[in-house]
């Protein structure tokens, strides 16, 4: 008897477990509580190396937003570093049943993407991109959880008054030099209407614009050693960051200080690789990690596991931009309910997250779409590692002034 | 500015300009006797750059002294390039021509990126960062080392075409193709010989190149564009014009940075190349068209 009883099913089991079959698609649909993301990154091309950190960051995330109870689907979408190429996968992603968009690190990627999702309705929350006429246009879909150009130049040269003057350290003249590329030229441009405003302690003596692809920069240095400013300021990214330290280093140019007012590059994987112990001794000036968040620790270890053969203190900047983004897209989806493109962009408007990775204030969008609360720090490499040394409340180190020398690194 | 600095940046250029004209020479070469142009003389150069990567990596071989074996491989390369998919097409329309070597470039390029990625390589030599200080004048080490070995490459180069029976035949087959027949030269043979000594300069180059500066697969696009630039302002299919051709684009490059502006540095080679295709279109050394 127990036996038969064991397996066998009456009519009414069977009628009941038939329905329950038929009918869980819909039940599945009506209980979906993952938001599908498309992660449009520029994981190959020109900006490949950011792409790939930015992608690093987003391969560590999910574990994090599980663990805080959020529930996300990412699609990962290589941009090429190609505005084309960015448009038609915008289209295409959103086709495919995207919900929400995140991207795109370069803002000319992230411009050609806002237009699309602006027309399909379907929120775009950039992680990093600074042109400001991303959030001057008027898209209803989009925010940017990342400081426009000029805000960047802004926080950058107060923090270069500030730690100049935490370190004891005068400067009386300084060379502004930039690539002059998309980036390297906006960032000119704001420098240029900024920096008088500013009532700096120093005066620019000198702008020179260079070309990033250029073979060496030899030149370049000689003309910044016919000078021999004080303070070197420099607006650069990875590949140029490393030919302008080689050429520096060979000509033994040795300014009292190396800064950046906010720029990628000196703290790239690449540009440690190239220059090793040269690396140490740049400092800059950026939105960056607080390693004080405990948000922050959660991520380096999902990271670590995620990513064994990368370094997170150098991946932290782009990768923290890109958690948020998707923390920020997972909090708005959870608020909301839904994943339909004006509720979730409403909620996502209406977003405020107090614990999160970034040093700042809580996460919330102005009327712009921008974040008002994002801070900037002073970040210095010491001992090949990117080091926060102003301002104190989140600084693990004090700044290392003046520039220590080239001689005897080796 | 001191006198010095004006010094030290022409000499930059001079040492640049020699590294650049060996690789444009290839180009010339080869177009000089096979009347193709080598479209995908900037993906070679890339090319020899990551073995040259390769080569130190696994072995530490230094680029600059695998300029020699790499000038040797890709010798062979070009010979048989030229024997097995060229030859076909030296009688065949020019846009058949271009349309096979552009193939060839994208197959190198995306070849190259499927096998390293996109993100750019570099070796770090002991003397990468040393340089020479010669009465207040500082010359860097690795480029003085990188223009050497170019000197040499070119020097080999000249000398084989003019003192080695293989090197006359070969002018006499560019100068009249139909007359080197007719004595009975091997013309396939000497085209193939032709096409791998062009992609051994690029080779040797591309090597020296590895010393000098980090690469891309991405590079190649420019490299092709600097080689054509030179040679054209040089005169194409002249050697003597190549060599030339690199040191002034080089110099010319480092002296305008310095007086003028670094971001011109590029247009002032694109300057100097309409300057030239105006004034004696056939370049500073190039025959005119009879």
């Amino acid at each position: 008897m127990t036996a038969k009883t064991g397996w066998m099913i009456d009519r009414r089991s069977l009628l009941a477990g038939a329905s329950a079959t038929i009918a869980a698609p819909a039940v599945v649909r009506a209980q979906a509580k993952s938001l599908k993301i498309a992660l449009m990154l520029p994981r190959s091309g020109f900006f490949a190396q950011a792409g790939q950190s930015c992608y690093r960051g987003a391969l560590a995330t999910p574990k994090v937003l599980s663990d805080l109870g959020y529930n996300i689907e990412i699609v990962h979408i290589d941009t090429e570093s190609s505005n084309d190429v960015s448009r038609t996968q915008a289209e295409k992603a959103i086709n495919d049943g995207a919900q929400c968009v995140i991207g795109a690190f370069e803002s000319g990627n992230t411009i050609a993407i806002a237009q699309v999702c602006e027309q399909r309705k379907v929120p775009l929350v950039c992680n990093v991109a600074s042109a400001p006429q991303l959030t001057s246009q008027g898209y209803q879909f989009l925010v940017r959880n990342f400081m426009t150009g000029p805000g960047l130049v802004t926080n950058g040269l107060k923090l270069v008054a500030e730690v100049s003057k935490a370190a004891n350290m005068e400067f009386k003249t300084a060379v502004f030099m930039h690539s002059n590329d998309t980036f390297g030229t906006a960032q000119g441009q704001a420098m240029e209407k900024i920096f008088p405003t500013l009532n700096m302690p120093f005066k620019i003596v000198e702008s020179i614009a260079y070309d990033p692809k250029a073979q060496d920069l030899s030149v370049e240095v000689t003309k910044v050693r016919g000078i021999n400013p004080d303070l070197l300021l420099i607006v650069t990214r990875a590949g140029d960051a490393i030919k302008l330290t080689r050429d520096m280093v060979r000509q033994k140019f040795q300014p009292k200080a190396i800064m950046s007012p906010g720029s990628p590059g000196l703290y790239d994987q690449e540009f440690f690789d190239a220059v090793g112990p040269y690396a140490d001794g740049f400092i800059y000036n950026l939105p960056w990690f607080n390693v004080k968040s405990q948000m922050t620790q959660a991520l380096e270890a999902s990271f670590k596991a995620t990513n064994p053969k990368n370094r997170f203190d150098l991946d932290g900047f782009n990768a923290g931009f890109t958690f948020e983004a998707l923390l920020i897209a997972a909090d708005a989806f959870k608020r909301a309910g839904s994943g339909d493109g004006e509720t979730l962009m409403k909620a996502i408007k209406a977003t405020n997250i107090k614990d999160h990775v970034m040093i700042g204030g809580p996460i919330v969008f102005n009327e712009k779409g921008d974040n008002p609360n994002i801070g900037s720090a002073s970040i210095q490499n010491i001992g090949q590692k990117p080091t926060v040394v102003y301002p104190a409340d989140v600084a693990v180190a004090k700044p290392i002034l003046p520039f220590p020398a080239w001689q005897g690194r080796k | 500015m001191s006198l010095s600095l004006y010094v030290e940046v022409l000499i930059q250029g001079v040492l640049s300009g020699l590294v650049y004209g060996l690789m444009a020479l290839g180009l010339s070469v080869i177009f000089g006797v096979v009347r193709v142009v080598n479209f995908a003389h900037g993906e070679f150069a890339v090319l020899a750059m990551y073995c040259a990567f390769v080569l130190f990596g696994l072995a530490g071989v230094d680029p600059i002294i695998a300029s020699l074996p790499l000038a040797v491989a890709f010798f062979v390369l070009g010979y048989a390039m030229q024997r097995g998919m060229v030859q076909p097409f030296v009688t065949r329309p020019q846009h058949e021509q271009f349309i096979l070597l552009v193939g060839v470039a994208l197959v190198v390029t995306n070849g190259l990126l499927l096998v390293f990625g996109p993100e750019s390589k570099h070796v770090d030599l002991p003397y990468s960062f040393d340089s020479y200080t010669l009465g207040g004048v500082l010359i860097d080490k690795v480029r003085v080392y990188g223009a050497a070995a170019a000197l040499v490459a070119t020097a080999a180069l000249f000398a084989f075409f003019r003192l080695t029976p293989t090197g006359t035949a070969i002018r006499a087959a560019a100068d009249n193709l139909t007359g080197a027949a007719v004595v009975g030269l091997d013309v396939k043979r000497l085209y193939a010989i032709t096409f791998g000594l062009g992609l051994a300069c690029v080779g040797a180059a591309g090597a020296i190149m590895m010393a000098l500066t980090d690469m891309t697969p991405m590079l190649a696009p420019s490299l092709t564009l600097l080689a054509f630039t030179i040679v054209i302002v040089g005169g194409l299919g002249s050697m003597t014009g190549a060599l030339a051709g690199g040191l002034l684009i080089g110099v010319a490059e480092a002296v305008a940075s310095l007086v003028v502006s670094p971001a011109i540095k590029s247009m002032v080679s694109f300057a100097l190349l309409v300057l030239v295709l105006a004034l004696r279109p056939q370049g500073l050394f190039g025959k005119a068209e009879s």
